[in-house]
């Protein structure tokens, strides 16, 4: 009993102040947001105990998911996640593809595609707001400008001003920003595959395509897992540059957490919160059957 | 090898025992302040910048010389135009956390702040300074509550109802700069006539300007008594009249600039400054943004009540509060004291181009626009501004707000509007 206690204290003491800080900040904070969620806490004044606060169970949740706003910013995430994944990962695999050709100055094209995810989504979204104005013809400036200068006048568009696409034009930056990521996992992936694979296929002779198809493209789908993974995660929690480019008030652009936004400045905690858990659920979805693989993979 | 272990162990156990101070320190934090009798006072804002900074530091010139031993702490918080102020309040008030006063929009925007129990009243100090006689009787009947009590001391008057305009714009396309519009018919028809010339008759920006402009038809559409009815529950959100006055407010918006719900009120003034568009409503801060920029009242610009809505004022005030468990309550008082004096009043609204809430201020002090602003808001009929947090509590003026977003964006039409702007004011 001592002797077990003397090999396992010290690393037990080592790990109890994470262990703490995790469970306390992070489950703690997961628990407590959900037992919010099921109060009737709308006001002011049931937030701070003045008034009392009732258990309703599941009564936020089924009130929002009804809603016709909540639908429509549920409907916007699923928009905006879609063509954020599609395009991340389509630039990102193409560069990466191209950037593994031996090319000259491929450090520089690296560092070029890699930079935008340098910059902070608030500050790009100041720009890309400009880029993205929506006035067109004589008023017109940003990205509409541009098509006018070369001719392309008819691709003018009031972008993210669109009521029901407008979400879209938002997903732009995020790609412009994030692809040169997906680029950096898919690189690495390329270049993990040893080239004996390459020319065998070759010498067996396979074709360019079959080589890519039966060879190259299985190598690199863990990769594309993690890209995928890592870039839905991020575009269901997506928050800053949308509060960057539009404003919180805009219907046009809300999603689900510029709603939890507005329900907490509006002093209803309890519908913050069910917006809350909703957010934590989807994204649960998509991330615990990730962990489980991985895990699995890892014990094998 | 056993100093390490040991020393492990004491690193360890002090992480624990600092966090689990930390944890039971959270209550005690705030009462440091309080000693030596209002040492301090911290006063927080969301005066950060521009006019609104060159007020606030006038008012503590003017807090120097009254209190010259309490010494004034600035807790001003930028960004979104008292958004990001607002929720680091909500957020310091919740933890218990207060600061000595905070800066807040007088009326129904305290509502939440008095249900939570987090600010105190403030009559007594009404009478203690002599406040009662000094405002506007109108004035006070909107900041007391049903039971007399009062929560807030205002220090400015700001009017929403105007209309900005640029002559020079007028003139090009025949248009009288002179012209008083009788009603919103008479004004949509000049906004017509600039539509077909291909000017941006009226220019406007995001979501809390449009409900701005709402506002205002409303108030042109239904008269001060309708108007004030729709706050208190007498005038049916689902009449007729509303209606009417939400079909004028659907024709404005189709005379405005298309980028609008990028744009934050300086860029859609500018607009007007700049002569990209003719018309411009907005509240009578803007007169700072055409006196930044060297414009004359009459010759650059124009100010007048928006069209049917002469002889009311849609006000709204700034005030500062009396937090539950302020560390310094006695700066606190100070504060409120010199904010709600002549001395202080005069001091800040000449800075800032607001009016004072005081009727005893001599208007030849100030600059021209704030001179018929003082003498309309002596006259004139009083009303609350719902943009502003004067007529309803937060979350009934956000339910507004997405209300009208969805309707200005497309997504809903103008009966779903007018039910959805119904089901808001209910609650």
């Amino acid at each position: 009993m001592l002797k077990k206690l003397r090999r396992l204290g010290p690393p037990l003491l080592m790990l109890t102040p994470s262990l703490i800080l995790v469970g306390v900040f992070v489950y703690g904070l997961i628990a407590a947001n959900f037992s919010t969620s099921f109060t009737d806490n709308h006001t002011a004044a049931q937030a701070t105990g003045q008034e009392p606060a009732a258990f309703v169970w599941f009564t936020n949740y089924f009130d929002l998911l009804a809603s016709e706003d909540f639908q429509h910013s549920l409907m916007n995430l699923v928009l905006y996640t879609l063509v954020f994944l599609a395009g991340t990962m389509v630039m990102g695999f193409l560069w990466a593809w191209m950037l593994d050709k031996p090319v000259k100055g491929e450090g520089l094209f690296r560092s070029v595609y890699l930079f935008p995810m340098a910059v902070s989504f608030i500050a790009s979204g100041v720009v890309w707001r400009w880029l993205l104005n929506s006035n067109q013809d004589e008023q017109a400036s940003g990205l509409n400008r541009l098509f006018q200068m070369v001719g392309l006048d008819f691709l003018q568009n009031n972008w993210w001003n669109n009521v029901t696409f407008g979400i879209i034009a938002i997903a732009v930056p995020a790609i412009w920003q994030l692809s040169g990521y997906v680029m950096a996992l898919f690189l690495a992936g390329f270049r993990g595959i040893p080239d004996e694979l390459r020319e065998a296929a070759r010498v067996d002779g396979a074709s360019e395509w079959k080589l890519y198809r039966y060879v190259l493209f299985p190598q690199l789908s863990p990769v594309a897992l993690s890209a995928l993974i890592i870039i839905g995660h991020m575009s269901l929690k997506a928050f800053d540059l949308i509060m960057s480019i539009s404003k919180p008030a805009n219907y046009q652009t809300k999603v689900p957490a510029v709603d939890m936004y507005v329900f907490k400045s509006s002093f209803d905690y309890a519908n913050a919160a069910a917006v809350g858990s909703i957010l934590l659920i989807i994204v649960a979805l998509v991330i615990v059957p990730y962990l489980i693989r991985t895990n699995r993979e890892e014990k094998r | 090898m056993r100093v390490n272990r040991r020393m492990t162990a004491t690193v360890a156990t002090a992480a624990v025992l600092g966090l689990t101070l930390a944890a039971c320190g959270g209550d005690t934090g705030g009462e440091g302040g309080g000693e030596g009798g209002g040492s301090q006072v911290e006063v927080f804002t969301w005066w950060a910048a521009g006019s609104e900074k060159a007020g606030l530091d006038a008012l503590v010139g003017e807090f120097e010389n009254q209190h010259p031993d309490i010494e004034f702490v600035n807790g001003a918080v930028a960004g979104g135009a008292g958004s990001a102020a607002k929720d680091l309040l909500q957020t310091r008030l919740q933890a218990q956390d207060p600061p000595d006063t905070f800066q807040a929009h007088a009326g129904m925007e305290l509502q939440d702040y008095i249900d939570a129990a987090q600010i105190e009243d403030v009559s007594d100090l009404y009478d203690e300074f002599g406040l009662t006689d000094a405002f506007p009787a109108d004035l006070v009947d909107r900041l007391s509550t049903e039971d007399g009590a009062i929560y807030s001391v205002p220090s400015n008057v700001h009017r929403a109802n105007v209309v900005w305009a640029n002559p020079t714009v007028l003139e090009e396309n025949d248009i009288d700069p002179e012209a008083q519009y009788a009603d919103l018919d008479a004004w949509i028809a000049d906004l017509e006539k600039l539509e077909a010339a291909g000017v941006t008759p009226l220019s406007v920006g995001t979501t809390w300007t449009q409900v701005h402009l709402l506002e205002t038809v409303l108030l042109a559409g239904l008269g001060a008594e309708a108007y004030t009815g729709l706050w208190d529950g007498s005038t049916d959100w689902e009449g007729d009249e509303v209606t009417s006055a939400l079909e004028d407010f659907e024709t404005l918006m189709n005379f405005t600039n298309d980028d609008r719900d990028g744009l934050d009120w300086p860029e859609a003034t500018q607009m007007v400054i700049d002569g990209n568009a003719a018309f411009n409503v907005m509240g009578d801060w803007a007169v700072a943004a055409f006196e930044e920029q060297d414009k004359e009242l009459g010759t650059d610009f124009t100010a007048t009540p928006v069209p049917g809505t002469d002889g009311t004022f849609d006000f709204l005030a700034d005030s500062f509060t009396l937090p539950v468990g302020a560390p310094d309550a006695e700066g606190a008082k100070a504060w409120l004291e010199t904010v709600g004096s002549l001395e202080g009043q005069v001091a800040f609204n000449k800075a800032k181009g607001s009016i004072p809430a005081r009727t005893d201020a001599d208007p030849a002090e100030f600059s021209e626009y704030q001179q018929g602003a003082i003498e309309s808001f002596a006259n004139d009929t009083i009303v609350s501004s719902l943009a502003h947090g004067a007529a309803t509590p937060v979350a009934t003026l956000n339910a507004f707000s997405d209300a009208t977003s969805k309707f200005t964006t497309g997504a809903s039409d103008l009966a779903g509007y007018q039910s959805e702007l119904a089901a808001a004011a209910a609650g």
